[in-house]
């Protein structure tokens, strides 16, 4: 069967490759780009261990195909972070909180609580449950990984909340002068 | 788990979609969402020779409600949501869970024709039409000539379903009610009901079953039983003991046709409530 040409753009990176029409996206994000952070668990789109962002809304890569994802942008877990080793917030958050225990389950849960965030920033322990119905876990019982995902929304909350820096402050590039 | 080998392509017209679909024969199959199809290849009970992809295919996503409701073909499951179109949304936003539903579309479910999915009898229901494209030009099918059995519709191989037409709202109220164990799976029962309120009465009732039967289904006893009667808790129990009349659900592993009656029956309860506020 005739081999396709994707082009993917992976956490910033664009990757063009030969593919089989029948490869996985988790197949090619593991086995082609050997970015390993996405799990695969159940295989059957019910557990959520092989979630990521494909344009930018969380999907489970075992049930899509990389000729699918062609001229898409994909985020995975190594690139949900900031520049070098920064965490992002839920990261961060479920390390704060101990949101694991195996850590079989935790890409997934990241990217779905990520997404959640990104689409509500203020979530209800309820929205928050709801966000990760698709995921399961085998190890927590779930209560701290909601733990941190509410506390990672109250993070992103001040930081966004927290007032401009006086004016006058020597740190603000001051743009627009003259113009 | 991988799917048997097929080729791939991703046309950029209907018109291409439509000839490679009618070339590939028998074989070929369409591709939306996929959260039907590639769980069916993955396991080999489905291995077509050739998937014909319409995520490049313009102008078949979108929800329109201007009078009418017209939803494209390609709408996921979570944009019909975000719409806020009425029942549909409100049944859509039942369907699995997030990833699920940012990815799998109305077309791609009224297609596949499992009378366990949320949105076939809720377009029932509602008396929607489902538009579609073949090599013959297009024709709009009524949802009620369009589920003719287990996994099998009216549409011809070689039709691609454009767009889903639903009948404005004003004047309709709703509810939903489904029944099942886990976000992942199936409705064990869902119950969808409209109903048309004039002076405290209901003018019109429609109401829709999911999993009672090889197709979506109306339970058409109990509308006729509401239609007329004052919409209070006697009238709506009385008219929801009928949900059930006429229907043989199929039996599985989490439920027997007697308690998928019981449900039915509970379920429309709840949904008439809902509806009459
Ligand atoms: C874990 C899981 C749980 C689920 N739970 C539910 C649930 O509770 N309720 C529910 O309703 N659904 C559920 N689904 C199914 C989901 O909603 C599917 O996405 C949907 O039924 C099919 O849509 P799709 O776009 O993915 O179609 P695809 O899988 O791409 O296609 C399905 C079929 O329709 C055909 N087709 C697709 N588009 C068209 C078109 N435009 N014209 C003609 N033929 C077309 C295809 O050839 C194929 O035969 C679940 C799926 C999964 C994976
Ligand atoms: S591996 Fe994809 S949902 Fe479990
Ligand atoms: S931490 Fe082990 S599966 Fe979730």
């Amino acid at each position: 069967m005739a081999p396709v040409r994707v082009s993917l753009d992976v956490n910033g990176t664009t990757y063009e490759r030969e593919v089989e029409p029948r490869l996985l996206l988790v197949h090619f994000l593991r086995d082609h780009l050997g970015l390993t952070g996405t799990h695969v668990g159940c295989d059957t789109s019910n557990c959520g261990a092989c979630t990521v962002h494909l344009n930018g809304e969380a999907v489970k890569s075992c049930t899509v195909l990389a000729v699918q994802a062609d001229g898409a942008q994909v985020t995975t877990i190594e690139g949900l972070g900031g520049p070098g080793d920064a965490l992002h917030p839920v990261q961060e958050a479920f390390w704060e909180h101990h949101g694991l225990q195996c850590g079989y389950c935790t890409p997934g849960m990241i990217m779905a609580a990520a997404d959640l965030l990104a689409r509500n920033s203020d979530p209800s322990e309820a929205e928050v449950r709801e966000a990760l119905a698709g995921n399961l876990c085998r190890c927590t019982g779930y209560h701290n990984i909601v733990k941190a995902v509410m506390a990672a929304a109250k993070a992103t909350g001040r930081a966004e909340a927290a007032p401009p820096p006086p004016p006058g402050d020597p740190t603000v590039p001051v743009t627009g002068v003259g113009a | 788990m991988i799917p048997a080998e097929f080729d791939y392509v991703a046309p950029e017209t209907l018109d291409e979609a439509i000839r490679a679909l009618a070339d590939g024969g028998e074989d070929a199959k369409l591709l939306a969402g996929g959260h039907s199809l590639l769980p069916l290849m993955k396991l080999r009970l489905a291995a077509p020779a050739l998937l014909v992809d319409l995520r490049r295919v313009p102008d078949l996503a979108g929800v329109r409600a201007n009078g009418d409701i017209r939803i494209g073909a390609m709408t996921t499951h979570s944009a019909l949501v975000r719409a806020n179109a009425g029942l549909a949304s409100v049944a859509a936003a039942t369907i699995a869970d997030q990833q699920v539903r940012n990815r799998g579309t109305i077309g791609g479910s009224l297609a596949h024709g499992d009378p366990a999915s949320d949105l076939p009898a809720v377009v029932l229901a509602a008396e929607g039409t489902i538009v579609a494209r073949g090599p013959g030009g297009e024709r709009e099918i009524a949802a009620a000539e369009f589920f003719r059995d287990y996994l099998e519709t009216t549409l011809a191989p070689d039709e691609i379903i454009t767009e889903i037409r639903m009948p404005g709202t004003e004047g309709w109220s709703f509810g939903y009610e489904k029944f099942n164990r886990r976000r992942e799976d199936w409705a064990m029962v869902a119950v969808c009901a409209l109903v048309r309120i004039e002076s405290g009465a209901c003018a019109d009732a429609r109401i829709g079953l999911t999993h009672m039967g090889s197709t979506p289904l109306r339970a058409t006893a109990a509308e006729a039983a509401l239609r007329g009667q004052p919409l209070e808790a006697g009238a709506i129990a009385a008219a929801a003991e009928q949900a059930a009349e006429g229907t043989s659900p199929p039996a599985d592993l989490n439920a027997s046709a007697d308690y998928k009656r019981h449900l039915a029956r509970v379920l429309c309860r709840r949904a008439l409530e809902r509806a009459a506020g």
